[in-house]
């Protein structure tokens, strides 16, 4: 059922995930954000492209999480100024997102109070725009100037950290304003990663896409290769089969296992338990191994690909797995009983940044950061959303938003995928691993929404002439969740910052694009 | 920590035999891995830096630091700062908004300044290629000794690499 929106007239969008789409001018834009967020919808993305040369000028894109599923309301920005009204207050997330349009494809939010550029640093000048199509590649050597937010007050001093951080993590700002040791503020800044994915999309044709896409985020190449898949297939009408859609769910858990053991390895290690790091690594390795003997790619790359899977499963393989996962458990099992007992750990994380669950709503954060702060959604358990409908995953959450909180929802998570994984290989039913795409007419758009290990992927995909690729957007959960962190931060002191900054591990490359 | 001490014994060390300096990798001339450990005095520091990766490379580098490969025990350490750094081992392909970061780090490591390029993106800007935002491979913006070709390359191959310039610079 299509969801309501006051006044604006959703079309569906062909493929597996429920969506609509409308075309809206600037006043039902408004009304249609605003009612979603009365009924408690969320943003899950915006972004713009440039449209001029079939005469629909620059559009912006809003993309809804609503109870139906999502809709997609696309705006026209204004003549003069390439305006359009700003979601900023509706929807804090809205905030970046709205000032990375603006850098890459140059429209306006009216009456954002943020104005500062925000994936823009020097590469490219302040009156071009690397997504519109005219635009002229030239190296500019602008010095990039950006105004931080200064903290004011006896006693305060600022700490300014990175680009280059001093682990093996990757590179950003953090500006931390503090008194004695206390954090008053962490001011993130970041882009510093962005290597122009967007445009490089549009070199590429629609199967290409895929291998670009699962490069996005590294560490959530099954989940952007799965999404990328599916605004694929639903665009060209192409339905995989049920086995592929199994594997793909074996693949995506497997994903959430390793990532989840690797970051309880470092969020013990942080807490000075280097018998954490060196047992959970053990295990990841185990895990990355098998991958390995299971694919041929340690980390699962490009073995989802648009029409199917790229990898198969004998009964051997099949019971290899099972025998793992049953070893797996009982590893699980077991360190979880050290971390939760072990006094050193949980003094560390006990109500060490807290996210509270009203700040994580009014933020929009998503996935296991808003699992750990009550927030119990999760996009595999959409309804309708195969093969999880069958699978009916158990989503983990908790109420206190603290660092042990994420540690007891991986600790979940880990073991429900072990569950998922135990269920998809005693069912995996019979089928094409890879069906044939159908043609993509120009024009032509598709939605992927899936729930990675770190929170939902989306991707909006737009097919152009000769089975090439328009206009792509990935979206990675981190552009809602790294606000979330300056929250988190906020009275702790500074050398909690990398244990705090680990419990969500967001990704840098994701959202720097 | 009865637990604790349980796991420990149960487990025993897990680290495999260290692999041999390859021979294929090098893109300057070199010589043997465990000699020029010793003339790093058995201790090579490495500085790791990110330069627009898409974090798949990382992966792999922290996963040669764990029990299973186990870096230090060769008498490598990853250090905080470029100024203690023999080598840098650097990822991705150079984003523009990193080219200054990097050149910078590059200059802050004092000789020999070893540099690893590591993974496809390192080696030829692989997927993301040269672009408004990306200015290819790592040999573009500073000096590469060797390049370890992979997406992303599997730790034994960064360990590889590692030695196979550690190799180079002692000749
Ligand atoms: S080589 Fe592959 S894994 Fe490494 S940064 Fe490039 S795309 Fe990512």
């Amino acid at each position: 059922m299509a969801p309501a929106l006051p006044g604006i007239a959703l079309v569906p969008v062909a493929g597996a995930v429920p969506a609509w789409r409308a075309e809206v001018d600037a006043r039902q834009w408004r009304g249609g954000c605003e009612a979603a967020a009365r009924s408690g919808g969320r943003l899950a993305a915006l972004w713009a492209s440039d449209e001029r040369d079939r005469g629909c000028g620059l559009r912006v894109r809003a993309l809804l999480a609503l109870y139906e599923g999502l809709a997609c309301l696309e705006l026209r920005a204004a003549e003069p100024m390439q305006s359009y009204p700003d979601l900023s207050d509706l929807y804090a997330c809205a905030g970046r997102m709205q000032r990375a349009a603006r850098d890459l494809v140059g429209v306006v939010p009216e009456g954002a109070a943020d104005a500062r550029k925000w994936l823009r640093h020097g590469a490219w000048r302040q009156d071009a725009f690397p997504l519109r199509k005219d635009f002229q590649a030239e190296i500019a050597e602008e010095p990039d100037r950006y105004a931080f937010v200064r903290v004011e007050g006896e006693g305060v001093h600022e700490i300014p950290v990175g680009p280059v951080h001093a682990g093996t993590i990757e590179p950003g700002h953090f500006r931390f304003s503090i008194v004695g040791e206390k954090v008053l503020r962490l001011e993130e800044r970041l882009g510093y990663k962005h290597k122009g994915i967007e445009k490089r999309f549009e070199q590429m044709t629609l199967a290409d896409g895929a291998r670009l896409a699962g490069r996005v985020s590294g560490d959530s190449t099954v989940a952007y290769a799965w999404a990328y898949a599916m605004a694929l297939e639903g665009l060209t009408g192409t339905r995989p089969s049920a086995r592929a859609l199994y594997l793909r769910a074996l693949l995506l858990e497997r994903e959430r296992i390793a990532n989840h053991l690797g970051d309880l390895g470092y969020l013990g290690n942080d807490c000075s338990l280097a018998f954490g790091f060196a047992q959970f690594w053990r295990l990841k390795e185990m895990l990355l191994r098998a991958n390995a003997r299971l694919c041929g790619h340690r980390y699962l790359m490009d073995q989802v690909v648009p029409g199917g899977v790229a990898c198969d499963l004998d009964r051997a393989a099949a019971k290899a797995l099972t025998e793992e996962a049953l070893q797996l458990k009982e590893e699980l099992r077991n360190l979880r009983s050290i971390y939760y007992n072990h006094a050193g750990l949980q003094d560390r994380c006990i109500t060490t940044g807290r996210l509270l669950p009203a700040v994580a709503a009014r933020l929009g954060v998503v996935g296991l950061a808003a699992r750990a702060s009550g927030h119990a959604f999760d996009a595999r358990a959409h309804p309708g959303f195969a093969p999880y409908d069958e699978l009916r995953p158990n989503i983990a959450s908790h109420r206190n938003g603290d660092v042990a909180a994420r540690i007891v929802v991986r600790f979940e998570e880990a073991l429900e995928s072990l569950r998922l994984q135990r269920a998809i290989l005693e069912r995996l039913p019979a089928g094409e691993l890879r069906v044939p795409l159908g043609a993509a007419s120009e024009g032509a758009f598709g939605l992927g929404w899936v729930e990675g290990w770190r929170g939902e992927v989306l991707v909006a995909l737009e097919a152009g002439a000769g089975g090439r690729v328009r206009r792509c957007h990935a979206h990675d959960p981190s552009w809602q969740n790294w606000p979330a962190l300056e929250h988190a931060i906020m009275d702790n002191i500074v050398p909690d910052f990398p244990l705090i900054n680990k419990s969500f591990n967001l990704s840098y490359s994701g959202q720097d694009l | 920590m009865y637990k604790i001490l349980k796991q420990i014994a149960r487990v025993g060390i897990v680290s495999e035999p260290a692999p041999q300096a390859d021979e294929r990798l090098r893109l300057v001339e070199q010589q043997l891995a465990e000699a020029v450990l010793r003339h790093f005095r058995r201790s090579l520091a490495i500085r790791h830096v990110d330069a627009g990766s898409c974090n798949g490379c990382e992966l792999e580098i922290h996963a040669a630091n764990g029990p299973h490969y186990n870096l230090e025990r060769l008498g490598i350490r990853f250090v905080a700062s470029p100024r203690h750094a023999d080598l840098l081992l650097v990822t991705g392909p150079v984003s523009r908004h990193m080219e200054t970061a990097l050149k910078r780090t590059y200059e802050a490591t004092p000789e020999p300044k070893l540099v690893v390029a590591v993974g496809d993106c390192g080696c030829d800007g692989g997927v993301f290629g040269e672009s408004y935002a990306s200015c290819g491979r790592v040999a573009n913006v500073i000096p590469v000794d060797v390049a370890v070709p992979g997406c992303p390359p599997t730790p034994i191959a960064i360990m590889q690499g590692i030695l196979t310039a550690v190799s180079a610079a002692r000749s």
